[in-house]
Order: structure tokens, then C-alpha cells, then sequence
């Protein structure tokens, strides 16, 4: 069969301080029609760009493609160089002969503009569809796409729609003009996993319908295995390994592919293990090697936590209605201790982490650490509890200053609380250094020179700069790769077996809590449904939502793909209730001792 | 900064480290052409300014009735050369721009100066602060907006006196609010930033996060109004100048050079035409020479302008 789209020996450069940086060194890759070819691979490994050169995007970044041959058999017959192709061609194929699906499906729509008008512009520019033509095709695609309600989404604007139906939006915009390859650049990374279950099967129907070949870049191997027919492996800019689908994940030959594969946790691989367990990618830890049992004195203790966000409205802008984001959450902590919190957006883990640091000020409850109340403290009284009890941010982007170097960033809580200065200050700061594994050149770095792993071992550096007890860690690897995922898993678990310290695990990973936790609390719609001992969430799950959160899971098995029905899981519901709503507390069922079920008919 | 001697000289800072250095910053300028032109006027005009006295090839203010309204170019009665002409008093049109400049760019630049270090304050910590104390301030603003600020000036210098150091002090506290309503703005959106909310969690005091934490990324805007309100204030000033509360005449200013040359506009078009290029020229090169400022002192943007260097 003669290939949509070759690329041969794709080179791309992008000029830096003190020369060029070579994005792409080599690649040679061949889409054949109707395929669904995935590009996996680290960040900087070059996937992007790849994808990004075939519709001649890299310039817009500055890169230039200094060599190769980017073929792409066009729907008349015709080949064409996509590198040297003009602007005003690519104006014709960017959209309509190759669609393109982007990660942040929010940041991809124009806020200003309908959900319709925007679909329609392709239409009416790339087709000559009338404005009623393009209306009606419109919401033929959102029917398609499988969007509820189609009609009224098509005047919706897209701040009025979820993460995962933006994303159908986007993957309705891209199929608009029918084209003859999709690419799609880590279309689920930002949604959640059931969300994400229902994106990936949406695009593999779509793609069997219309016959549509795709070009799928993500650094997910279980999405690989889920989704793909073909296989790349990308490194440092170059292909590793290429084959199909079932020899890369079962019978991988290069190295580098072998230790991405190692590097992701798999869900149920912790069965029957008391503590948590290094995935110990550095290869001189024994794989499986337990931690210290843990089980000590309860440093945190939260009772009866709620925080409502109160919704304006009326002519006096009255509260009127309020967002139940916490409600009525208790949960203990011990000493040497991970409770995870998982859940999906919008089910407040993350407000729940906020309170306990007071960056968000709960309506009512209680938050003792060592028996004392933090509510209670005064600002600056809370400050001098920052000492004790530290927090990592999900993004390890907007959570470094960007105008500070690294050794000011990491200096900043030890200069706040006046604890070294000096020579002694750099000593600590370069063994805290030492301790996340950075290298100590990187002192005088900014953050926008670093990876984002980097970045989150120097936001775990700052954190335990003041040697804290407890952390907060609230989705800290979620925005990480892979194997950079797993060392700082790793790191987390060594520093709690050598430092002590207790976290409160905020994720919506499933595999990763599996890993890292001891306990474990599910939050569904503001409440904790399911609280236990790791072994009971996982090997025992009694609450429907849990199950579901975790049937959801892309496992890493080609043969065992999930054929769910892409509209299966009902979309999450904001609680949001009238002004003086009161919806009673929450009531538990110990059906195994310290296991522990919300009643029913609460929710 | 702390960023002691020990860590650059220990070593540690390996060879592998691509660090900008001196060098790449003033070969960025020599190689960005319109750059290095703003950079050099700026200089030109920075060293007329000190100089004036033995740049200058005339006094600004030596009366020459023979040799009035001459063109530029032309040569006077007593074989004097006058480059760019002379005004109704055969004053030498040249040497007058350069005494000027030096009233002018620093009214220009000190009142910019002291009314953006009070409307930051007061703008970064009413935007972080927020409550009553931003209440205060922002209304406070507003009622200083709504007032006319040309008559308020008028009416200030005419009670206290007007001269060099009160037209500074009157511009300061006419034009601080404009900084405050931006830096309050901006205040407001890096009070949710991560990094603002992380700074809280490491202990760093209110003050603290303001000025080193939502200062250094919030610059940008600021220096860009600053440049634009050097350029104003020197128009104000020749106003104010032109209405007889400014710059006492003889004395030169740019801006009274101008409002002297407008009567003047249809037989002699170089009395408004030089001051006004030259107020124009000021303006454009801070501005350009700010947006380079702007772009290497932010460590994302840096590579971009050092690159290849």
C-alpha cells in the first residue's frame, strides 16, 4: 500500500543562545491510509515537532526544517512537499486535508466566539458552504462527536462546556473537511481518565468511519496500547524502534523502550503488598523492595471540612446559590504516613489540600495538626506553622517564580524564616540539591531553563528546605513524563523512609496511588465516598464510583482493550446547590475494619 | 542578592553552562540596528545635556536682532553658522535644543520616576492587599482622576511659584495614579499566580511577596507606560511652560520653544519642527530601548534577543 504521508530524514533546528538546538536529528516515518500510528516518546524527545513540521507549524516557533522530504499525497492524487509547499497551499491542507487536535482543548477554542460559528468557519472558507450549509453540517458533527444536547451547544460559548466536551468540540472541528490525516497532539493528557476512555474511543470510531488516518503524539504507553495499530518510539530527537503495536508492548527490542514501559506503574501490581514500593527505574534498587512499615502517631487530623463557593447573582448580587466543593470531609493522617486523595476535577481533593495550608479558608471544620487547631492561628501564627507543613503545586511551571534563579528559589523559605544566611545558606541549599538529584551547575539557572521534572525536584527541594513533617502534594507529578514520574515518585517515597514525613497524595492516577500510598480516601462530588487501607480501595472496591475510576484505567494490554461505550460514564456534576441548602452530613459504613463506605442515597 | 562570589568561583558553574554575558548583550544591540540607533540618540542626548556648556556653539540665550529668523543653514551677519537656523531674536535654534534638553528630559524623567515608584506602592499593595485599604486608595484615585489635571497644575504652580523643582512635584503628584490603577490591575492577576500562592506557604511576608515576587513579573507593562509617560510629561511641561507657570523665558525648554515657534509656523517652519522631532526622537528611543531592556531582563524571553551572539 502506497503511504499518506512519508517523512524522510526530517532534521529541524531551532536557534538558541550559543548556536542551534537540534529538535528533530533523523526521523523516517511512513502514515499509511486508515491507520493509527502513535508517536511516543518523552518531552523533548522531538514528537511534536515531528508532528508540528508536516503542517509547517515549527516556524511560527522559530524552527527551521534544514532537512528531508515531508510527502503527503493529497486528496486529489497529487504529492506534495509539505516543507517546501507555500503559504498559501498549507492555508488549503492545514484543516481540511490534515486536521489537528491539540492537548489543552480549552486553550484551542476561541473563547470570544459560539461553539457553532466557530465550527462552521472551516466549513464555509475550505468547502463554500453556505452559512446555513455550514450550520446544519455543524450539528451533524456535534451529533456525531456524540456531544449532549447538540443544538444548544452550538450557541454555547466554550467556557460553558467541560474539558471533555471541548475536546469533542476540537475533534468535530478537525473532522469538519473530512481530512485524510488527523493529527493529534496528546489530545487526553489534560482530562480526566474516564474522560479520557471516551475521547480515545471516540477517535478510533471517527477514524474507522471516515477512513481517516491518525497520527496520535502522547507519552502515555497505556494509551499506546490502547489505541494504536502502529508504533514509533522517539528519543532525543531521533527513532528509536518502530513496529506494530503488539510486538513494541509485549516484545520490545531497544533498551529505551523497555524502560518506558518499566517506568509506568500498572494498576494491580501492588496487590498483597502491605506498604508502598520504589518502581526503582535507576536499576540498582531491587524493583519491589518494600518500604518500613509505617503506622505511627496521627499528625493531621481533619473533622468535618466544608468549604462552599458562594455564586453571585440578582440585583444586589446576593449569594444565591453555593458550590459545594468540600463538604462534611473528615480524614486522619499518621506519622510516616501517605493518605492519597483521588478523584476527578472538580470533586475538591484540590480544595481540600488548599484548606489545610489555609490558602483557602474553609466555611466550617476542623484542621489539627498535633492536636492544635490551624483555623484558629492568626496569620502570622500560620506562618510559623509553613515550617511544619509544606505543599508541592500540581504545575511545576507557574509554581517557580520565573524571574528567580534556582538557589534563590530554593533559599527563599530558609531566608523567610531567617534559618541560615551566608556560606552556610549555599552549603544547605546545594545538599538540598544534592538530596532531589540536580545537579548543583544548576544554581544559577531560571526556571525557564529547566525540564519540568527538573522544575518539580527544585519545588520539592524549597518545600524541604524547612524540614516540614508534612506535604502536601497536590497532583505533583501529573504534568510529568513517564520516567521522570517515577524518580520523583521514588525520591517522595526514599525521603519519607529517610525524613519521616507524612503526605497527603493528591492525584487522579489510579497506578500512581496504587504505588505511593498507604491509604487511600476517593472524593466524588465534594465528599469522600470510600476511605480504607490501600489493599481495600484496590483489591476490595465497594463504592460504584470507585469501581468505575478504576475499570477506567487504560491498562497495558494491547489484547485487552476497553470497548466502553463512549458516553457511558455520566458527566460529572458540579454540586451546586440554592443559598441555605443544607445536604446533611456524611454517614459511613465500616464494612471492614478501617474500611470505610458513604451511606447511601447521601449523594 | 546573596548570589555569593563562592558558587561562581567554586566551580560550580561548569564550563557546559551557557550563560549570557557582557559581551552578548552589547553585541544583541550592535547587531539590532534600530536599537543601537535609540541607544546612541539616547547617549547623544545625555552627553549635550551635561555638556551644554562646551557642546553648545552659541549661548541659548545671546540676543542676535541682525540675524533673526534665519533658515537652517544659513550663515548670519557676522559669519556665525547656524545649523538648524535661529528664532525671532536671532537666538541660535541649535544651541537653544541643547539647553533644552536638559530641562526637559529631566522634568520628563524625574517626574516619571517619582510618580511610578508612588503609583507601584501604592498599586501593588492595594491590588495584594486588597480590602479596605484598597478601597481607600483606588478611590482615592479616582478622585484625582476626575480632575482636570492642566487647571489643577496651573493653580498649584500659581500658588507655590512655578520653576524646575515644582513642576517635578506638581507632574508627580498629577500623574502617580495612572501607574497605581496598572500595578493594581496587574496585582490582581499575580495574586492567584502558583507561584504568588507557593511564596505564601514559604513563609515570605506580605511585603516581601509584593516586591520580590509580583514586581519582578509584572515589569514589563510598567516600564512601557514609564517610557510613554516620560514622553508626556514632556509635552506637559510645554504647557505649562508655553502658559508662563513652567520654565521662566529666557531659559529653553522644548516645549517653549515650540509654543514660541507656533506663531511663527508659516514663515519659519523650523522653530516647530526641530523641538518637536526632537521630543518625538526622546520618546520613540525610550520606548525602543525599554521594549530591549524589558526583553533581556525577562528570562524567558532573553535567548531570543542573545541568540547566535
Amino acid at each position: 500500500m502506497e503511504p499518506l504521508t512519508s517523512i524522510d530524514g526530517l532534521r529541524v533546528e531551532f536557534p538558541a543562545l550559543g548556536g542551534t538546538v537540534v529538535a528533530v536529528r533523523h526521523v523516517d516515518l511512513q502514515v499509511f491510509p486508515g491507520e493509527i500510528l502513535c508517536i511516543v516518546g518523552e518531552s523533548g524527545s522531538g514528537k511534536s515537532v515531528t508532528s508540528n513540521a508536516l503542517m509547517q507549524l515549527t516556524r511560527f516557533s522559530g524552527g527551521q526544517v534544514t532537512n528531508g522530504n515531508l510527502n503527503f499525497v493529497r486528496r486529489s492524487g497529487d504529492e506534495l512537499d509539505l516543507r517546501t509547499a507555500d503559504e498559501r497551499q498549507m492555508r488549503r491542507i492545514r484543516g481540511n486535508e490534515i486536521g489537528m487536535v491539540f492537548q489543552e482543548p480549552m486553550a484551542a477554542l476561541n473563547p470570544s466566539y459560539t461553539v457553532g460559528w466557530q465550527l462552521s468557519e472551516g466549513l464555509m472558507k475550505h468547502r463554500g458552504l453556505s452559512r446555513k450549509e455550514a450550520r446544519d453540517r455543524s450539528l451533524d458533527l456535534l451529533v456525531r462527536v456524540r456531544i449532549p444536547d447538540p443544538e444548544r451547544r452550538l450557541r454555547q460559548f466554550p467556557h460553558e462546556l467541560s474539558g471533555g466536551m471541548c475536546q469533542r468540540v476540537v475533534i468535530a472541528m478537525a473532522l469538519a473537511c473530512e481530512p485524510r490525516l488527523l493529527i493529534a497532539d496528546e489530545p487526553t493528557t489534560a482530562l480526566d481518565v474516564t474522560v479520557q476512555a471516551e475521547i480515545l474511543a471516540l477517535i478510533r470510531r471517527l477514524c474507522s468511519e471516515t477512513g481517516a488516518a491518525v497520527l496520535l503524539i502522547t507519552h502515555d504507553m497505556a494509551v499506546v496500547a490502547q489505541m494504536a495499530d502502529r508504533v514509533a518510539v522517539m528519543r532525543g530527537g531521533e527513532m528509536v524502534e518502530t513496529g506494530s503495536v503488539h510486538q513494541i508492548i509485549l516484545r520490545p527490542r531497544h533498551a529505551y523502550t523497555r524502560a518506558l514501559l518499566a517506568a509506568v506503574p500498572k494498576i494491580g501490581e501492588m496487590a498483597g503488598k502491605p506498604s508502598p514500593a520504589r518502581i526503582g527505574t535507576s536499576g540498582d534498587v531491587d524493583r519491589n523492595e518494600a518500604m518500613p512499615c509505617a503506622g505511627g502517631e496521627r499528625i493531621l487530623e481533619v473533622r468535618n471540612l466544608v468549604r462552599r463557593f458562594p455564586v453571585h447573582g440578582g440585583l444586589f448580587r446576593q449569594t444565591i446559590a453555593n458550590v459545594h466543593a468540600v463538604e462534611d470531609v473528615s480524614f486522619r493522617v499518621g506519622e510516616k504516613e501517605t493518605l492519597a486523595m483521588v478523584g476527578e476535577s472538580g470533586s475538591g481533593k484540590s480544595t481540600v489540600g488548599r484548606c489545610i495550608l489555609r490558602l483557602e479558608e474553609p466555611d466550617s471544620g476542623e484542621i489539627r495538626f498535633h492536636g492544635r487547631d490551624l483555623l484558629s492561628l492568626s496569620r502570622r501564627e500560620m506562618r510559623d506553622r509553613f515550617r511544619d507543613i509544606q505543599m508541592v503545586f500540581q504545575d511545576p511551571y507557574g509554581s517557580l517564580n520565573p524571574q528567580m534563579n534556582v538557589l534563590d528559589q530554593i533559599a527563599e523559605p530558609i531566608r523567610n524564616f531567617g534559618l541560615d544566611r551566608g556560606s552556610a545558606l549555599e552549603d544547605r541549599v546545594a545538599n538540598l540539591l544534592d538530596r532531589v538529584k540536580l545537579p548543583r551547575q544548576f544554581l544559577l539557572r531560571y526556571p525557564n531553563e529547566l525540564s519540568g521534572g527538573q522544575r518539580q525536584r527544585v519545588a520539592i527541594a524549597r518545600a524541604l528546605a524547612v524540614n516540614p513533617e508534612f506535604i502536601v502534594a497536590d497532583e505533583a507529578v501529573s504534568s510529568l513524563d513517564a520516567s521522570i514520574r517515577a524518580q520523583v515518585l521514588d525520591l517522595m517515597m526514599d525521603l519519607q523512609s529517610e525524613l519521616g514525613l507524612s503526605y497527603l497524595f493528591i492525584s487522579h492516577d489510579m497506578a500512581v496511588v496504587e504505588r505511593i500510598s498507604h491509604f487511600v480516601a476517593v472524593m466524588f462530588q465534594g465528599r469522600i465516598v470510600e476511605i480504607g487501607r490501600r489493599s481495600d480501595i484496590f483489591e476490595r472496591p465497594h463504592h460504584p464510583y470507585t469501581r468505575s475510576l478504576l475499570a477506567a484505567v487504560p491498562k497495558m494490554d494491547p489484547a485487552a482493550r476497553i470497548s466502553r461505550n463512549e458516553t457511558g460514564a455520566r458527566p460529572l456534576q458540579t454540586p451546586i446547590h440554592a443559598a441555605g441548602h443544607d445536604p446533611g452530613p456524611s454517614r459511613y459504613d465500616e464494612i471492614a475494619p478501617g474500611h470505610f463506605l458513604l451511606r447511601d442515597g447521601i449523594l | 542578592m546573596a548570589t555569593g562570589f563562592r558558587i561562581r568561583d567554586g566551580g560550580i558553574t561548569g564550563p557546559q553552562e551557557t550563560r549570557a554575558s557582557f559581551t552578548n548583550y552589547a553585541w544583541s544591540i550592535v547587531k539590532d540596528r534600530i536599537t543601537l540607533a535609540a541607544v546612541v540618540f539616547l547617549a547623544l542626548l545625555c552627553v549635550f545635556s551635561v555638556g551644554a556648556e562646551i557642546l553648545a556653539p552659541y549661548p541659548p540665550t545671546g540676543l542676535n536682532l541682525s540675524d533673526r529668523m534665519l533658515p537652517p543653514g544659513a550663515t548670519g551677519t557676522k559669519g556665525s553658522f547656524y545649523v538648524l537656523g535661529t528664532d525671532e531674536l536671532g537666538r541660535d535654534l541649535f544651541s537653544r535644543l541643547i539647553y533644552g534638553a536638559r530641562v526637559s528630559v529631566s522634568v520628563g524623567v524625574l517626574g516619571a520616576v517619582v510618580s511610578c515608584v508612588l503609583g507601584v506602592v501604592a498599586g501593588l499593595t492595594a491590588g495584594y492587599f486588597g480590602g479596605l485599604y484598597e478601597d481607600i486608595i483606588m478611590r482615592f484615585v479616582d478622585g484625582m482622576l476626575s480632575l482636570p489635571s492642566l487647571l489643577v497644575a496651573l493653580f498649584v504652580l500659581f500658588v507655590i511659584g512655578g520653576g524646575y523643582v515644582n513642576l517635578i512635584l506638581v507632574f508627580s503628584v498629577l500623574h502617580w495614579m495612572v501607574f497605581c490603577r496598572l500595578s493594581r490591575g496587574l496585582a490582581l492577576g499575580a495574586r492567584t499566580a502558583t507561584y504568588v500562592q507557593a511564596a505564601r506557604t514559604l513563609g515570605a511576608s506580605r511585603l516581601r511577596i509584593v516586591f520580590r515576587h509580583i514586581l519582578p513579573n509584572v515589569m514589563a507593562p510598567i516600564i512601557v507606560l514609564f517610557t510613554l509617560e516620560i514622553a508626556i510629561l514632556i509635552l506637559s511641561e510645554a504647557s505649562l511652560s508655553f502658559l508662563g507657570f513652567g520654565v521662566q523665558p529666557p531659559d529653553p525648554s522644548w516645549g517653549l520653544m515650540i509654543a514660541d515657534g507656533r506663531e511663527h509656523i508659516r514663515s519659519a517652519w523650523w522653530l516647530v519642527t526641530f523641538p518637536g522631532l526632537a521630543i518625538f526622537l526622546t520618546a520613540l528611543s525610550l520606548n525602543l530601548v525599554a521594549n530591549w531592556v524589558r526583553a533581556v531582563t525577562d528570562p524567558v524571553q532573553r535567548w531570543r534577543w542573545l541568540k547566535g551572539t
